[in-house]
């Protein structure tokens, strides 16, 4: 009854209404968000992760501007199915660089987690210029205007730089060659391909992957980053108690 | 004799609002020309030049008519509702819009060479326009046209000015704007119904405390002393959208001539944030807002009091409280930690209970009025809404059951879940209160025609049935398939194979959607000829359209 009386006489002071909406609404989002930044078990140690290179970034914001995560997830779950299904199941480090996630909601395509290397460039790039021609019953639209579409590699820099504001490590030197590596990763007979392996580690992959080294394509961008999914760590792939030991 | 005749909106104004209006125009051009200038070689440059058409188009406007004659002092004798009026005409446009693009999409997944080539029209652009379209575009003017008109009902007060309402409503609608003409560009930043880039959410946040300050200001000149039910579900629509938008949308823009930003969080904190967003986006935009609707034009219409107003506490806190923990139930089973899943979970099967008590309150109210509901399409609008509203809200803490979830999550049953609330909630009260509001503002004795309501009304009822019946059976379909093992113990089905087991209901959506679009078309053919309607009725009753005794009274009997 008090409480109904104390209620009666607050819903006559506006400000009272609005202060009282905004503590009671803050409590949640307080208690199930704040912990994630300072509890370290949330995010698992990965000590070799690697971090995108200039043309897997362009790539991956190609991905965010035609909406793929509308259909594809990126997050496979702890159930058995997907494992069997994707590969093993997704860890929060594996998105550590990722701003924002792209974990998606909605599967009318496959997960894409562990897409990375399991088809070839050929395949996606045939598939990406027309899906019914690789996988007939497809409801993917057709993104064959990537391949005649030169890759804007100019601001890369900038890009890398925004990256840097947030969080994710990128030095100077990345930072400086961002175009140049763009342009490496895609041609691996030139002059800049070395510098990307120096950059990004043994592990990146410099191929022609569009097909046609002399060009720079969103094509090339696009299947750069598709190749590179679930492969920035192999932390996934390890045992559970080692990836959770180095703490 | 003057070339144009005065701008009506422009007459409202006293000169003082009318500098205000011009100022606001220049500000609003020279953040065009400064982004269209910068962005030249980008689409945000696109932005920048519609950006400046709308400064200069305003400050064209009030220019012309500047000198026109002031508003007399008449004007505090009644009601402001100008703004509501064209918030209803641009919800009601938003709507056949976002329904049309909606079924359009519906139909690429059943045949996706629906496009026109090019990047623009595929699937991943246009979906993003057709969600903003129905959400924020009809959604969103809907709310601000009836909060404007509720908050002055139940406050026995006139807006505090003439100019605020306008920015916000003709704001809001530029960012709706800039949104759906982003997604075919490419402008988006991929959170899902936070599609929109840095320089559309800063403007968004302007337009956001000009509304609230509205309220506030109304409010604080109110001459009842209690502030009606209706208006804590719009505050906390209007306080809580912002708290959930400024976090959600903290990024670092490549540059100021770069449509594309870096979200300041990343992975598992990112989509936390995000679901936190996206969660209470549902409670607060979809749901608290247009509980504030239906607390208002559902007892008016039926001419009974709220069945409760201790009922109306508990949900209005509950929901308050309640459905922001609800967010990590969008997470089961992914990196996010388990507590955290757990408490989503936990937090979502107790919503039910505010939930409920508001479902129920509504039609509980009802009682003693069901002759009403029988004869009156608008009134029947309301209670199938607050029907849907209870159950989707059931199936939303059902599907948030971690069991449950692990079947329904990534398939087609979710996007069920939110067309039975989206169509059959969100939909339904704003077309009854619609309708309701129609004849009082524009001062007319009913609308057009009573029997293209009763069409309208049928033809959501079926679409939005046909819609979730279709979604329903893909989705189970969907999740048995991807988890069905064989007795070797391998996976039995391909994923390709659920796909082309999605055909026929992807087919029957489009047509339930397409039903939904008509019944759309319908209403807003209705709307536009009430207002066509030659004779007003006489100015004596058309002040105190509503119902007296119930309109100004801001509680409940208990």
């Amino acid at each position: 009854m008090s409480i109904f009386g104390f209620h009666y006489r607050m819903e006559r002071k506006a400000i009272g209404l609005v202060i009282a909406i905004i503590v009671v609404a803050s409590i949640g989002g307080l208690v199930e968000i704040a912990p994630l930044f300072t509890i370290h078990q949330t995010v698992e140690s990965a000590p070799g992760m690697r971090l995108y290179t200039p043309l897997e970034l362009a790539g991956r914001n190609i991905y965010i501007r035609e909406g793929c995560y509308a259909c594809h997830s990126q997050m496979i779950r702890t159930l058995r199915d997907e494992v069997d299904r994707y590969g093993p199941y997704s860890l929060a480090v594996e998105s550590k660089y990722d701003h924002p996630m792209l974990w998606g909601s909605k599967r009318t395509g496959p997960d894409l987690a562990r897409i990375g290397e399991k088809y070839s460039d050929q395949w996606h790039v045939a598939h990406l210029v027309n899906p019914r021609d690789v996988v007939p019953p497809s409801v993917m639209p057709a993104y064959d205007w990537l391949l005649s579409t030169e890759l804007r590699a100019d601001d890369l820099g900038l890009h890398l730089k925004a990256q840097r504001a947030v969080g994710v490590p990128y030095t100077d030197e990345m930072i400086a060659n961002a175009s140049l590596d763009a342009f490496g990763q895609s041609n691996p007979d030139s002059a800049q391909a070395k510098g990307v392996i120096e950059r990004y580690g043994k592990a990146t992959t410099v191929r022609a992957f569009d097909g046609r080294p002399s060009q720079l394509t969103e094509m090339d961008a696009m299947v750069a980053y598709l190749q590179i999914l679930g492969r920035l760590t192999d932390a996934a792939h390890k045992p559970i108690a080692d990836a959770g030991a180095k703490q | 004799m003057q070339p144009f005749p005065t701008s009506p909106m422009v007459a409202q104004l006293t000169r003082n609002e009318r500098q205000g209006a011009i100022l606001i125009g220049l500000v609003v051009a020279i953040c065009g020309i400064l982004l269209g200038v910068a962005g030249r070689d980008d689409p945000i440059g696109i932005h920048g030049a519609l950006i400046f058409a709308a400064g200069i188009l305003t400050i064209f406007l009030i220019g012309k008519d500047y000198y026109a004659p002031e508003p007399s002092d008449e004007r505090f004798a009644s009601y402001y509702d100008d703004p509501t009026k064209a918030g209803i005409v641009l919800a009601m446009i938003w709507v056949v819009f976002g329904l049309a693009v909606g079924d359009w999409v519906a139909w690429q997944l059943v045949n996706p060479n629906l496009t026109f080539g090019g990047g623009w029209s595929s699937f991943g652009r246009i979906r993003p326009v057709h969600t903003t379209a129905v959400i924020f575009g009809f959604g969103g003017n809907g709310l601000i046209a009836t909060s404007l008109y509720v908050l002055q009902r139940t406050s026995r007060a006139r807006l505090p000015d003439q100019l605020s309402p306008w920015f916000v409503l003709l704001g809001y609608n530029l960012f709706c704007v800039l949104a759906v003409t982003g997604y075919p560009m490419g402008i988006t930043q991929s959170k899902e119904y936070a599609e929109t880039e840095w320089y559309a959410d800063i403007w968004l946040v302007v337009v956001w405390v000009v509304y609230f300050l509205i309220y506030l200001r109304t409010l604080a000149r109110r001459k009842e002393p209690h502030i009606y039910v209706a208006n804590w579900y719009f505050m906390a629509f209007i306080l809580v959208v912002a708290m959930l938008h400024i976090v959600n949308n903290l990024a670092v823009p490549v540059s100021i001539g770069h449509a594309k930003s870096y979200t300041l969080f990343s992975g598992v904190q990112d989509a936390m944030i995000q679901w936190w967003y996206g969660h209470n986006a549902v409670a607060f935009f979809l749901t608290a807002g247009f509980l504030g609707m239906m607390y208002y034009f559902l007892p008016v219409r039926a001419g009974r009091p709220i069945f409760s107003y201790r009922m109306s506490i508990i949900s209005f806190w509950g929901i308050t409280f309640l459905y922001m923990w609800a967010g990590s139930h969008h997470l089961h089973f992914t990196a996010l930690p388990h507590w955290v899943q757990t408490l989503g979970m936990t937090f979502s099967l107790m919503l039910l209970v505010p939930s409920w008590a508001s479902a129920g309150n509504a039609l509980l109210t009802l009682n003693g009025a069901w002759a009403k509901v029988r004869d009156d399409a608008t009134l029947r609008f309301m209670m199938v809404a607050a029907v849907f509203y209870g159950l989707t809200t059931f199936e939303g803490s059902f599907m948030a059951i971690r069991a449950v979830n692990a079947l329904s999550h990534y398939t087609d049953w979710t996007v069920g879940h939110v067309h039975a609330g989206a169509l059959g909630w969100v939909a339904m009260i704003t077309f009854g209160s619609i309708y309701a509001v129609v004849p009082w503002v524009w001062k007319r004795k009913s609308m057009y025609s009573a029997g293209l309501v009763e069409a309208h009304f049928w033809l959501s009822i079926a679409g939005a049935l046909v819609y979730v019946f279709a979604m329903w059976n893909s989705g189970i379909i969907q999740g048995l398939m991807w988890r069905t093992y064989s007795e070797d113990g391998t996976l039995t089905y391909s994923f390709v194979d659920s796909l082309i087991a999605m055909h026929p209901y992807y087919v029957a959506r489009a047509i339930g959607g397409l039903l939904f679009l008509i019944g759309g078309c319908i209403g807003a053919y209705n709307i536009w000829m009430t207002i066509k309607l030659p004779n007003p009725i006489s100015e004596a009753t058309a002040d105190q359209p509503e119902p007296k005794a119930i309109g100004a009274s801001p509680q409940p009997a208990e």
